[in-house]
């Protein structure tokens, strides 16, 4: 900053008076921000090539967002000293907390409040839109659904990672196998639903089955089945729940492993010394110890399933009673254009995760003290 | 049963187990880097697994059709005897060859069929080609007359997908940063309260969110921008970002913190010379999560990009080629194994800071 060269003669000098830092604290943030609108009227409308708009868009909002900082911390640190220590927490948390309370905290409100409202929130309409959902008899099998995603999808990616990080961590080839089961994470929800096609996939019985389990069942002497769409309901869903602890497994396992390998191997050492067998080490100490992962990682995958989106439309489209309540959601929004029921399908899937949210905080008020 | 018995079952119980439960994983991702080599026809006629050596039927040859034979009745050819329908779905002679009538009941020929090993190696890299070019390309279809289609402009995608998810994974990671560092080692009324918000807000499904933003950004004008899709994930993003980052920088030392006060360094000096580079770890973890969940988002995508080709992502090229032309598996295969790239790069070079970085603040959290 120029303020901070004093040997630098003449012109800059006046800078450091009264009237120059006053001048510069309104210059600085100027000239930042018509940077920062200039950068955006260019993404927004330039036909340059795409890798050089990539790169532009890639340093703009990056550099954009660490630039706001510097500027406004710089702005701050014009104060006195008193002010410093009063405004700067609020520099720290504030963005933050405007972000949080402009994409979620508000929209929740917000939402709450549509969902009172008629289709296109024009009339109000008290409760009806509540009773017109838990009454449908198509939403009861959209949470039936649910239900079976957060059951099943939450039980067996917990108990899948937890083996899996148990058993890495006493092989030899335990990268190697983190690394397998970790990849399906790397694969979109879409991708994943290419995939799966590949095991799914039915043809008719004159033809060669292309689905790995069809060919299977086939093979096996069975009658080919269309196993995602008209098995009866509500096992096609498992179907669905099958790809979704693939692709999750990879999340739970590496939270455990590093969790197992924070326990203090003193421990493990003496239980085995005072011949504990590998179970009673398993489930008295293991356990135990990383009790606190298993309830972070349970409530992780809890909200995940409960949101589940992207399997189903792709894999099913919601049709076939696969429908879970973020696909309904995504109906009645975005296709039947009914915002008050969209609005309280949201609010009951919040509902549904507000004893998961009190149940967390509880156990963030025992474990965090100031 | 002596200790090093026991020792060597215990090794063979674990790596079993553990090895089984790897090739489940594996098997769906190997079939779709096996199908993205394989051409059109192969992908829709036969299973991926065919390019494993395997018994099969195999074409030995042809047998004429005897100009007496009953086409609508029992007929004998090649020394097997059936009806039309029969030697349709093939019908073993006694000489373990197997007859197969091939086309119409008018028309048709006599396959004469041997159980043989084969492996179905007819790879291809047009695939690829297609999808990452967008270049014009011509198929023949089965019944021999010849379409032009054009390919997917993939490359374009995920240039998109870059611009979408860098800035989507820095900055909320630089946010929650600053925050996480506000929360743990600054003094302000309402830290407690803003705390337990952002706590709360880990919880709140993002979909309630959607429809209120898109309005926001209907508004503004600012849907179908890249700016508004960084905002959108920083947002759904940083409720999670700030708590494990809070459970890292929470933890530190609180002597490397005096001293440096002591020396007379600000907040933010302390934050960007002491407190980043000693969270690389966590920054790095989380990193990776965000982006991984960036790249493979589709709903926030979908909604906040829309249906403008020019800046879409690959997940919505991804799910349009399924939705559009569904039978178009070969290209599917080769689009969905390119989108796995990038992730899988910097899953395996961050590795080593994950696992050591989560340690940290797992354990605590």
């Amino acid at each position: 900053m120029a303020t901070a060269r004093s040997s630098t003669p003449s012109a800059l000098d006046w800078f450091t008076t009264g009237m120059g830092r006053l001048a510069l604290a309104l210059i600085v943030p100027l000239v930042t921000f018509i940077g920062l609108w200039q950068g955006f009227i260019f993404l927004r409308d330039s036909n340059a090539p795409k890798w050089f708009v990539a790169i532009v868009a890639i340093v703009w909002g990056v550099g954009g967002a660490a630039l706001l900082y510097f500027v406004s911390n710089w702005l701050v640190e014009q104060l006195s000293p008193e002010w410093v220590r009063r405004l700067q927490p609020f520099l720290f948390v504030g963005p933050a907390m405007m972000i949080l309370t402009w994409f979620l905290a508000l929209p929740t409100l917000r939402t709450l409040y549509i969902s009172l409202f008629n289709f296109d929130s024009t009339v109000f309409v008290g409760l009806e839109n509540y009773f017109k959902v838990i009454t449908d008899p198509n939403m009861l099998y959209v949470f039936r659904n649910n239900l079976l995603w957060m059951v099943f999808g939450t039980t067996f990616t917990v108990i899948f990672g937890l083996l899996v990080a148990v058993l890495a961590d006493r092989s030899q080839f335990e990268t190697i196998a983190k690394a397998i089961i970790f990849m399906p994470m790397a694969i979109s929800f879409v991708g994943a639903g290419v995939i799966w096609n590949f095991i799914y996939e039915v043809k008719d019985r004159n033809s060669e089955q292309i689905g790995l389990l069809n060919a299977i069942w086939v093979a096996l002497g069975n009658e080919p089945q269309a196993w995602t769409a008209l098995i009866a309901p509500p096992f096609n869903s498992f179907f669905l729940i099958v790809i979704v602890i693939w692709l999750q497994t990879g999340y739970a396992m590496v939270l455990f492993s590093a969790a197992i390998k924070g326990i203090p191997g003193e421990v493990l050492e003496a239980a085995r010394v005072d011949g504990a067998n590998e179970w009673q080490i398993f489930f008295q100490i293991m356990i135990p110890q990383i009790m606190g992962t298993i309830i972070t990682v349970t409530t992780t995958v809890i909200i995940f399933t409960l949101k589940i989106f992207d399997v189903v439309i792709v894999m099913t489209g919601g049709q076939f009673e696969t429908s879970v309540i973020a696909t309904e959601f995504y109906r009645q929004s975005f296709t039947n254009r009914d915002f008050g029921v969209a609005a309280t399908i949201a609010i009951i899937l919040f509902i549904a995760v507000v004893p998961v949210m009190i149940y967390n905080l509880r156990s963030f008020n025992e474990r965090e003290a100031f | 049963m002596d200790n090093r018995t026991r020792k060597l079952l215990g090794a063979i119980f674990v790596n079993g187990v553990l090895g089984l439960i790897c090739l489940l994983w594996l098997i769906p991702t190997i079939g779709l880097l096996i199908s993205s080599f394989r051409n059109r026809t192969d992908v829709q006629v036969s299973g991926w697994w065919t390019v494993l050596p395997h018994r099969a039927w195999v074409k030995t040859g042809e047998v004429e059709i005897p100009a007496d034979a009953d086409r609508n009745g029992v007929m004998t050819i090649g020394g097997a005897t059936g009806t039309f329908e029969e030697f349709r779905e093939g019908i073993t002679a006694p000489d373990g060859r197997r007859l197969t009538w091939v086309g119409n009941r008018r028309l048709g020929r006599v396959e004469v069929q041997e159980q043989q090993w084969t492996a179905n190696t007819n790879f291809t890299l047009e695939n690829y080609e297609s999808v990452l070019t967008g270049k014009e390309y011509e198929i023949t279809l089965p019944d021999g007359s010849v379409q032009i289609q054009r390919g997917d402009d993939m490359g374009n995608a995920f240039l998109n997908s870059l611009i979408v998810a860098v800035p989507s994974t820095v900055i909320p990671i630089l946010i929650a940063a600053f925050a996480a560092y506000g929360f743990a080692w600054m003094n302000f009324p309402g830290r407690r309260i803003l705390f337990i918000i952002v706590v709360a807000l880990l919880v709140v499904p993002l979909q309630i969110a959607l429809v209120p933003i898109l309005r926001d950004y209907v508004a503004l004008d600012l849907n179908g921008t890249f700016l508004a899709v960084w905002l959108a994930h920083t947002g759904f993003g940083l409720p999670l970002a700030t708590y494990l980052l809070y459970n890292y920088i929470s933890q530190l030392p609180r002597d490397i913190l005096e001293s440096a006060f002591i020396d007379g360094a600000s907040h933010f000096t302390i934050f960007m010379r002491l407190i980043i580079p000693l969270s690389v770890p966590a920054l790095a973890s989380f990193a990776i999560f965000q982006f991984l969940w960036v790249w493979n988002d589709y709903l926030v995508a979908l909604i906040f990009v829309g249906a403008k080709p020019d800046v879409q992502v690959m997940t919505q090229r991804l799910a349009e080629i399924v939705g559009s032309r569904g039978s178009d598996w070969h290209l599917l295969t080769a689009g969905a194994f390119i989108s796995m790239l990038l992730p899988l790069t910097v899953f395996f070079s961050l590795q080593r800071f994950f696992v050591r970085g989560l340690l940290a603040g797992s354990v605590k959290g």
